[in-house]
């Protein structure tokens, strides 16, 4: 179970006092204090840990978000910067003694220039929603993570989120501009803007995936893209994860670069079918879905390439998608996967690390292994192209011992993913679930210079404390982190 | 050769000693931004080769002083190539006979053409080795192509100057190179009619990859587009060869513009690695040089209100990259940054006499909030400002 700070007394004793300095500083609905409306807030999409914060603030300006800011740092009060709290890793997890920052109501679109191709948005807007906000003059934001619906891009930010496409487009970082940011000491500060290279150093880069421990970011300046002509995807089942792997080789290695290259393995194939009735070969031990864009007859050639190069490795079935409805059935399986998986299992933990994909083999025996080891089921997703692995470890909550054993599990499959070269976290973020892993990863020394640079944003270590560095002693007993 | 440990000794030394550190690589860019006072200079020519390279996983790590050719040239042989395109501005840095390395060229984030459509060098370092000025080697990203574990300090220290840390080893996203390039060129328009055309041609479908604007003159100073004549506007496809020739078909169709011309895999080749080097800025021996980046559509707008200051230029990145030269004194400058500050944008100070880089803000000065966090960064990875000092700020 994951340890949290100590509450601060000074700030509990104080709970009346603080709350009516933050009551004046917000519209009047702009204040959440009551026990049942702070209920929805006190977990993210790590729905295994709770705990009710404080306060929720709901500010509708960047100069409210300053003010709360400000009035948390003079009253040493910690904040946690809140999205749509879909994070799977507990970044969003609420302390006892924080107010949450909930960035909902700014959900404004703020600028959209077409012909610099870029857009200013408030940071609560959907990721979906920039997208919707351009498709109409056949643009699109590119992150495309499975959460979009819900998402906030203010969040993908933080976690610098990634997507189906992102080897073609990249992560979230790739395609940011700008950013306005608060600081804890109530500054608000512009960072990058229109332009493509900010001269001095990479702050955008920095904030990026920093996982609301150094600034709120009120306003993202995102690059939108315009869309290809089309795009198809296809279907190719392996008798083998090792063959399918072999396949992922093959198509690097030809020069093509899909825009997306997904694998699935046996039970997660099942459970997708099931849920979306996409003609997913049941007889498969592993399926890739790739996808190109083009014209039609790019589309054919570049499909005709990739069909040749799979049919060495012997596929079960590979199958072209044959229709707009077609692709988007099969993409319904895999954006769906984690419903699905959801429908077989009601609890999971959705693991996130990355691996160098000439381990994918190796990788997929031993978690393989270790399922059978731990008697828990789990089915993988992953992104081939790049590496990022999802395997979801089915057990059942109400049974705590089962929980115990499906985070043990876990650990050991992100230990795993060091081991062979690889990382973490590809993209959910370490939060607090990866927290006190960092140490597999990071020498102590390297931790504790990533601190420093914390504390030279956040020098009290108020702004979502206790997430991503292991606790310092001084920490869990509710101090500020000596720098 | 050296190793890096050997480079963790000197900076402890330095450390010790509190005498700060003159921070390069071959010293191609010494030239570029503020000059560094420093005793002693700290090179890592001799930390080179290539540790990794893994074509099927698209990543290949160096040690920080391996001549960026070197890597080139390794990519090239299995059909592959850096991203971001990265310049070689020796033409306008001084040539020193010796390559630059790719430690320098991350350590200034310095991005070709591609940069409009594919990102920065930045966008796919994936993993760096570097000694801080607390005379520690820390590491951050990995060798894997998806990694969001702890603060991304990869972007941190990439174009952080040698200030921040030394870069010993660069891991680098790397993708298949294009089978075929090929270039539309629109002459006859000016800045403004060719900037619109080049965010036509980047707004459409067809995944331009270049898009550049030259004046006449800057035109006439590349081989690979004499004779055509008048201000011509560049729009580059990458990609399969059938791919190429159906997208260029496209976009010429879209403009329909009498007198388009379209180059081969080979002209279009040697045309972008002019314009990647800056070779059609006509810089004259004593002239500074500049790089103003602001939003692409502003792009015409600094490039003519700069000519009253007697600057010469021309366009890249869609309009988005303004690559100036003129006369190297505080006056200028001044016209420079206001320019940019006009159009939102920022500027670097390419190339300069001493007297004038060490006197003037050769990239922005941050606002005061911003600029209390950076000197706090820079304490936390620098603690006894032994690094690069005034690099980039004065005083810092
Ligand atoms: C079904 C499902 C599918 C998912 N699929 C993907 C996927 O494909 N790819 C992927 O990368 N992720 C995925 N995720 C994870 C999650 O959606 C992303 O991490 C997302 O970016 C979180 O956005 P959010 O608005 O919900 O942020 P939250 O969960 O509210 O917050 C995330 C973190 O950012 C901080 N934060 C939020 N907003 C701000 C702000 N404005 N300023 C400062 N800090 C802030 C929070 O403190 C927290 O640390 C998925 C999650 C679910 C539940």
């Amino acid at each position: 179970m994951i340890r949290q700070p100590g509450s601060k007394p000074e700030v509990m004793g104080r709970r009346i006092h603080i709350l009516a300095g933050l009551r004046a500083l917000l519209p009047e609905t702009g204040l959440i204090t009551e026990p049942n409306l702070l209920k929805p807030y006190e977990t993210d999409g790590l729905s295994a840990y709770r705990q009710v914060p404080l306060a929720v603030a709901l500010p509708e300006t960047t100069e409210q978000v300053a003010a709360v800011l400000k009035y948390c740092h003079q009253n040493g009060v910690r904040v946690v910067p809140r999205g749509a709290g879909t994070s799977l890793s507990g970044g969003a997890l609420p302390m006892e003694d924080s107010v949450v920052v909930g960035m909902m109501r700014m959900n404004q679109i703020l600028d959209i220039d077409y012909p610099d191709r870029c857009a200013v948005v408030q940071a609560g807007v959907t990721n979906i929603g920039i997208t919707n906000a351009v498709s109409e003059n056949g643009f699109f934001y590119a992150p495309d993570p499975s959460s979009q619906l819900a998402c906030m891009i203010g969040g993908n930010v933080n976690m610098n989120s990634g997507g189906a496409h992102c080897l073609k487009y990249g992560v979230t970082a790739n395609n940011l501009l700008g950013l306005k940011i608060v600081t804890i000491d109530g500054d608000i500060i512009d960072i990058g803007g229109a332009h493509l290279d900010a001269a001095g150093y990479d702050w955008l880069g920095l904030l990026t995936g920093s996982e609301g421990m150094l600034a709120i970011v009120t306003e993202v300046t995102v690059r939108i893209l315009r869309g290809p002509e089309g795009a198809r995807a296809m279907l190719a089942a392996f008798g083998s994860n090792e063959i399918a792997g072999a396949a992922v080789d093959a198509i690097i290695s030809s020069g093509i670069i899909p825009v997306a290259l997904e694998f699935m393995d046996r039970p997660a194939i099942h459970a997708c079918e099931a849920f979306a009735h996409a003609g997913y070969p049941l007889d498969a031990e592993a399926m890739l879905i790739i996808e190109v864009e083009g014209s039609a007859e790019e589309q054919d050639r570049l499909l005709g390439q990739l069909s040749a190069i799979c049919q060495r490795f012997d596929p079960l079935s590979l199958k072209v998608s044959q229709s707009p409805e077609e692709s988007l059935a099969i993409w319904k399986g895999r954006k769906g996967a984690f419903g699905a998986v959801g429908r077989i299992s009601p609890d999971y933990l959705c693991m996130d690390g990355t691996i160098p994909t000439s381990q994918l083999p190796h990788v997929l025996r031993r978690i393989q292994e270790m399922s059978d080891s731990y008697g828990l089921k789990v089915a993988n997703i992953f992104h081939a192209g790049d590496g990022n692995l999802h395997p979801l470890i089915m057990f059942d909550a109400n049974d705590p011992s089962s929980f115990h054993k499906a985070e043990e599990f876990g650990a050991d499959i992100l230990k795993l993913c060091v081991e062979v070269g690889g990382c973490l976290t590809g993209e959910h973020g370490v939060g607090v679930e990866k927290r006190d892993l960092m140490q597999v990863q990071f020498h102590a020394h390297e931790l504790q210079q990533q601190r420093e640079i914390k504390s030279a944003f956040d020098p009290d270590w108020l702004l979502n404390p206790s997430k991503v560095f292991p606790l310092l002693e001084p920490e869990a007993a509710g101090l500020p982190q000596a720098a | 050769m050296i190793s890096e440990d050997s480079i963790l000794a000197t900076v402890a030394d330095a450390v010790r000693a509190r005498e700060p550190l003159l921070i390069q690589g071959n010293g191609t860019k010494s030239g570029m931004l503020r000059p560094v006072q420093a005793a002693r200079t700290l090179s890592t020519a001799g930390l080179s080769g290539i540790n990794l390279y893994a074509p099927k996983e698209l990543i290949i790590s160096a040690w920080a002083g391996t001549p960026l050719p070197e890597i080139e040239a390794a990519l090239a042989a299995s059909g592959q190539h850096l991203i971001a395109e990265p310049p070689d501005l020796s033409s306008l840095l001084g040539k020193t006979g010796k390559p630059q390395t790719l430690g320098g060229i991350t350590a200034s984030n310095l991005s070709g053409p591609r940069r409009v459509a594919w990102g920065a060098m930045r966008d796919h370092v994936m993993g760096v080795r570097a000694v801080t000025g607390r005379a520690e080697i820390i590491r951050s990203g990995g060798r894997v192509l998806k990694n969001v574990t702890g603060l991304d300090l990869c972007k941190l220290l990439t174009g952080s100057y040698g200030t921040l840390g030394v870069i010993t080893e660069v891991t680098l996203k790397v993708l298949p190179a294009p089978d075929a390039t090929g270039t539309l060129v629109l002459p006859g328009l000016d800045a403004a009619a060719g900037t619109a055309a080049l965010s036509a041609a980047l707004g459409s479908p067809f995944g331009v990859s270049g898009a550049a604007w030259l004046p006449q003159d800057a035109a006439a100073r590349v081989p690979g587009l004499a004779g055509i004549g008048g201000p011509l506007t560049l729009i580059r496809i990458e990609d399969f060869a059938p791919s190429v020739l159906y997208r260029i078909g496209r976009l010429k169709d879209q403009y329909a513009l009498p007198g388009a011309i379209t180059l081969d895999t080979a002209q279009s080749r040697s045309v972008w690695a002019d314009v990647r080097d800056a070779k059609p800025l006509a810089a004259g021996a004593d002239d500074a040089v500049w790089r103003v980046s602001v939003r692409p559509s502003a792009g015409p707008g600094v490039l003519n209100a700069l000519r009253a200051s007697g600057t010469v230029g021309f366009l890249d990145w869609g309009g988005g990259l303004v690559w100036l030269a003129g006369p190297a004194d505080t006056a200028t400058h001044a016209a420079v940054e206001a320019a940019a500050r006009a159009a939102g944008g920022v500027w670097t100070l390419l190339r300069a006499p001493d007297t004038l880089r060490g006197a003037v803000s050769v990239v922005p000065d941050e606002a005061a909030p911003m600029a209390r966090i950076t000197r706090a960064v820079k304490a936390a990875m620098d603690p006894g400002g032994i690094l690069n000092p005034g690099r980039l700020y004065a005083g810092l």
